[in-house]
């Protein structure tokens, strides 16, 4: 039976599995889980993943949630090409080194700087105070500096000359601020050089199609008032 | 040059790299960084890692950041018994599922204790009442989705052995634990796998691990601890200042 992904390419980490999997050519069956319409709070997917979040994947009969385990299990069986998560110590250690680093810091503020700035009003029809959108904005920009001048430096790609599960998991984060309408390059030319370095080894038709969804997300209509009420506690859990 | 491990063993993820290093025989030379003693604001230790936390590993010119990114190169590195990180496709994925589950469910919630009880107090600041308690609260509901989400099969938190999953989270846990924190009162099962895993790394490294955290509130309340000099507590600030 054929791997089953399981993705609402709202999420930064579904993106990120979405382009690995067509990227290296995997065979997947894709299930849209709809988030904004509560899809992941279904009994239903409950069986696939009982945490109620995604990504999720399931391989016949082994399920796995976690974006990165998800990433690099789909490394590990599909043999890709080594760039993606090298055999090299020093090399995988770095990409190591930059997945844990991003999961608090990178991705906690791209969260919150769409949340804050597009979600809250848009989507669920809260009003954000500018000091919290301001503050959010600001960290946001601080996690960009040290994504720049720690981690990318003068290098093509955040761990050497070629691209990595890192630039993919970074890229995708990225995308939700630039969504949201933020000024993601602002103060940070080299991450516009990196980003369009991304965009062609990944595959500008691709590209295009993994953040369809992210880039019209200030377009979402307004959430059911059910939904909203299931949502929110878990909405405001993930954004702590 | 050999391997240098930057560590305090006040920090649980510094306490979970060490005893892995230990564990298995890896030789190192340990460079304690007192956090207290604002060690890792200096100079000297900015040029080693910008962002100022441990724990840090230094093998020869390689300098690496982030515990798991630090176990698993350890693992490798010092071809380690299988069990800590299996070679298993699924096995493997399932030590990286707790992984980044913990990163969201465990980090940054079993820290907080050791921040309203002593190091908030330390430098003059009282964390309010009702956010100890949504802290107590935010434990106990994670407690909970551990032992749902891990506790199935297995007698370890991914399957019937120990692995670098348990460290990180038995780790985790102790912070509370030696701040008063009865985590483990009412779970059997939780009780039983810290047994388990305590047994495994044996009762010296765990007694040479733990030390630190253990003593650390008796250390408050005879005023032995170091005071931060103000650098240092208005970094102490901004963290008591995302106590949600």
């Amino acid at each position: 039976m054929v791997l089953e992904l399981y993705l609402d390419l709202l999420s930064q980490p579904c993106r990120a599995i979405y382009i690995f999997a067509k990227k290296n050519g995997i065979p997947f069956q894709m299930h849209t889980v709809d988030l904004r319409k509560g899809e992941h709070l279904s009994d239903a997917f409950a069986q696939v993943n009982p945490v109620k979040k995604v990504p999720a994947m399931k391989d016949n009969d082994f399920t796995l949630s976690e974006s990165v385990a998800i990433l690099l299990y789909l490394t590990h069986k599909y043999k890709v090409p080594d760039h993606w998560y090298p055999q090299d110590l020093q090399a995988r250690a770095r990409v190591d080194e930059y997945l844990a680093w991003q999961h608090t810091t990178l991705r906690r503020s791209c969260l919150r700087a769409l949340w804050h700035k597009v979600m809250f009003p848009v989507f669920l029809g809260e009003q954000v105070p500018s000091e919290t959108l301001a503050a959010t904005l600001a960290e946001l920009d601080v996690n960009l500096r040290v994504l720049e001048d720690k981690f990318l430096q003068d290098k093509a790609f955040l761990v050497g000359p070629h691209i990595s599960l890192a630039d993919l998991v970074a890229i995708t984060e990225v995308m939700h601020p630039i969504g949201g309408g933020c000024p993601v390059f602002e103060g940070h030319p080299k991450l516009a050089a990196w980003y369009h370095r991304v965009e062609t080894v990944v595959g500008k038709e691709l590209f295009r199609e993994a953040n369809e969804v992210i880039l019209k997300v200030k377009d979402s209509a307004p959430v059911n008032l059910i939904i909203k009420q299931k949502v929110m506690p878990r909405v405001l859990a993930m954004i702590q | 040059m050999g391997l240098k491990l930057y560590l305090d063993l006040l920090s649980q993820p510094c306490r979970a790299v060490y005893i892995f290093a230990k564990k298995n025989g890896i030789p190192f030379q340990l460079h304690t960084v007192d956090l207290l003693k604002g060690q890792h604001v200096s100079e000297q230790f900015l040029q080693l890692n910008c962002q100022r936390k441990v724990p840090v590993l230094k093998d020869g010119n390689f300098v690496l950041t982030e515990s798991s990114a630090i176990l698993i190169y350890l693992s490798s590195k010092y071809q380690v018994a299988d069990h800590w990180y299996p070679a298993d496709l699924q096995a493997r994925a399932r030590v990286h599922e707790y992984l980044g589950w913990h990163t969201d469910n465990i980090r940054g919630i079993f820290g907080v204790p050791l921040w309203t009880k002593v190091l908030g107090p330390l430098i003059g600041t009282q964390i309010p009442e009702e956010k100890v308690e949504r802290n107590r609260k935010n434990m106990f509901e994670s407690l909970q989705r551990l032992e749902e989400k891990f506790f199935g099969d297995g007698t370890f938190l991914t399957g019937y052995q120990v692995t670098v999953a348990d460290l990180m989270c038995l780790e985790e846990l102790m912070q509370p634990v030696a701040l008063g924190y009865n985590l483990f009162e009412g779970r059997p099962q939780l009780t039983a796998w810290r047994a388990r895993v305590e047994e495994f790394l044996g009762a010296n490294l765990c007694q040479q691990a733990h030390g630190r955290i253990l003593s650390i509130q008796e250390q408050a309340a005879k005023n032995t601890l170091p005071v931060p000099y103000p650098e240092v507590q208005s970094r102490m600030m901004l963290r008591i200042a995302r106590i949600p």
